[in-house]
């Protein structure tokens, strides 16, 4: 499904992203790891072209990514959420899953001001899915509160429920477990395999959360100093020496 | 819109058409002017307001709207109401190729360049290559609009104060009405979603270029309106009634009014339009002294402006009218 060819990315002199490559088949999590700075969100960033790429290919559904405007991607079907949230904090729950909704909707400035009827179709069909992915994330009871308001791991949810409302096929997700206690962490993986299930997505997962990853993952990618070290199931990896060295330090 | 919305709505609609014949011309004529500014004030609080770009120079747009409908009158011959639609469809495109340079300034910047906007416009409409149009420093004079004559028909004799104040009250009410419309929905979203998170909302699809540029474009068409407006009430248009004193004023009312609120607009035109007045009458050596401690009074004891105000005492009233347990969840609007 989504195909990282070979991808180079600098910032000035620094090497964010060497030659890396890996491939997310459909239907899989893929567990993206690596110790601070070792470029798994610039990879993200690239995947939602916050960042070009300097060097190499990103193909979706065969297709690539790096002469797509950024507006387009979530219409593609890649979703996404981010490092340290990025909802739209003055408005309400409810609010923010519609606006996920955005590339599914079509209706522009002037049949909205007028309010003609493609627009009240509209706008029902909106709100009866962004109700279903409330309910999906129990935060039914907090649809019209801002979501400034919410604890943190409401708000994760939240996101999580924004990124599913594009009907992505693939979703992004960084760091979906930072900030969340033990106890969240783990109906946190248990959801995400759900929705994998339940929706049938392809899901790719930046996170620091080792059980984790590791506990949920079809694949594991493991990038340190902007190159890949490592890549298979979650039990080989765990055994490579290029990996341990990366989190634990050169062997004694 | 809940029930009580509505009535309320409903009540003050009721209350704006009896009004014309309680007071006297000159209160009718001011209140003539509220209306006006709301339409303005509500074009720049959807442009500020909802989705975030802020604009010094509003009454750049102001002016062109009521030039364009006095040139349209005096020189072209038009009836002052066609020249309304035409005065919207001048400061659309204005406002929006305005909006194309604008999208790379943001905050401070963008505040600056509609600064420069609204200071340069007076002194170029009195340019005097342009003369023979605007009249230059004199400016025009316009002609008062007549009520229409089927209304002594009905038996309905309005003056001609009581008729533009009329006219403006409908041209208002559409206005409110389309507003509304185009916030609650799917661009609505758009524009506040681009206000709170550019990277989420251009993650989410929005395609950020187009909807802030169409944004100045709508902001800017709704206040040219109330621009032309003003100069069919006020049947004069001369540079210097258009100066950045306006621009400013309008930012003062919908700050004041509430940000990002639709009926803050008309709270902030009626203080806009009255507090002046009102600090005049206070103190005839030092009105902008009284006027300035009115602008400190409100921004400390209305940090959201009228309309959170409002929204807040009311949000008290009702809970304590049904005693309710104090739940710590904010109401939206």
């Amino acid at each position: 499904m989504l195909r990282v060819r070979n991808v180079g990315v600098h910032f000035g002199g620094i090497v964010a992203l060497d030659d890396v490559s890996f491939e997310v088949p459909a239907g899989c999590i893929v567990g993206l790891i690596g110790p601070n700075g070792a470029g798994k969100t610039t990879l993200f960033n690239c995947l939602s072209r916050l960042y070009e790429c300097d060097s190499g290919e990103i193909l979706f559904d065969g297709r690539s990514l790096l002469r797509i405007p950024r507006h387009r991607i979530a219409g593609l079907g890649i979703g996404r959420t981010f490092q340290n949230l990025a909802l739209f904090r003055t408005m309400s729950v409810l609010d923010n899953v519609m606006v996920g909704r955005h590339s599914h909707t079509s209706t522009g400035f002037f049949v909205n001001a007028l309010r003609l009827p493609a627009v009240a179709r509209e706008e029902q069909a909106t709100h009866e899915k962004a109700w279903a992915l409330l309910r999906l994330l129990e935060l039914e009871a907090v649809a019209q509160v801002r979501v400034a308001d919410l604890p943190f791991g409401t708000q994760k949810r939240v996101e999580l429920a924004r990124a599913l409302a594009s009907e992505p096929k693939l979703l992004l997700l960084d760091e979906p477990a930072s900030g969340l206690n033990h106890e969240e962490v783990a109906i946190l993986g248990t959801l995400i395999r759900e929705i994998r299930d339940r929706l049938k997505l392809t899901v790719l997962l930046v996170e620091h959360h080792m059980s984790l990853v590791m506990g949920i993952s079809d694949r594991v990618v493991a990038l340190n100093f902007g190159k890949k070290i490592a890549e298979g199931t979650p039990a080989e990896v765990q055994q490579h020496p290029e990996l341990i060295q990366a989190y634990l330090g050169a062997a004694t | 819109m809940n029930k009580r919305t509505l009535i309320g709505i409903v009540l003050v609609l009721l209350l704006a058409c009896a009004l014309p014949f309680a007071v006297s011309e000159y209160r009718n004529f001011q209140f003539t002017l509220v209306l006006i500014y709301s339409i303005a004030l509500l074009g720049l609080n959807i442009l500020t307001g909802f989705n975030g770009q802020i604009s010094l120079g509003h009454g750049a747009f102001y002016a062109i709207g009521a030039y364009c409908a006095a040139i349209l009158m005096e020189q072209a011959g038009l009836p002052y109401w066609a020249t309304i639609p035409l005065a919207g469809a001048l400061c659309l495109g204005a406002g929006f190729l305005f909006g194309l340079p604008a999208l790379r300034l943001e905050g401070l910047y963008l505040a600056l360049a509609t600064f420069a906007l609204g200071v340069s416009l007076p002194q170029l409409l009195k340019y005097h290559r342009l003369e023979e149009w605007t009249g230059g420093v004199q400016g025009i004079v316009i002609t008062k609009p007549d009520a229409p004559e089927f209304l002594s028909g009905l038996n309905l004799a309005l003056n001609q104060d009581q008729w533009l104040y009329f006219f403006t009250l409908a041209v208002a009410v559409l206005m409110f009405l389309l507003a509304r419309n185009l916030l609650r929905g799917r661009i609505g979203r758009a524009m506040m979603a681009i206000r709170d998170n550019p990277i989420a909302a251009e993650a989410m699809g929005i395609n950020i270029s187009l909807v802030k540029s169409l944004t100045f474009g709508i902001s800017a068409m709704f206040t040219g309106i109330a621009g032309a407006l003003s100069a069919i009430a006020v049947q004069f248009v001369a540079p210097d009634s258009f100066n950045i004193f306006l621009s400013i004023t309008f930012l003062i009312g919908i700050v004041i009014g509430g940000l990002a609120s639709i009926p803050g607009a008309l709270y902030g035109a009626l203080f806009i339009q009255f507090v002046p007045n009102i600090a005049d009458e206070i103190s005839k050596a030092a009105p902008w002294a009284i006027f300035g401690l009115f602008l400190l009074g409100f921004t400390y004891l209305m940090p959201t402006g009228i309309a959170g105000a409002i929204r807040l005492g009311w949000v008290r009233l009702t809970r304590k009218a049904h005693h309710k347990p104090s739940r710590v969840t904010t109401i939206l609007p």
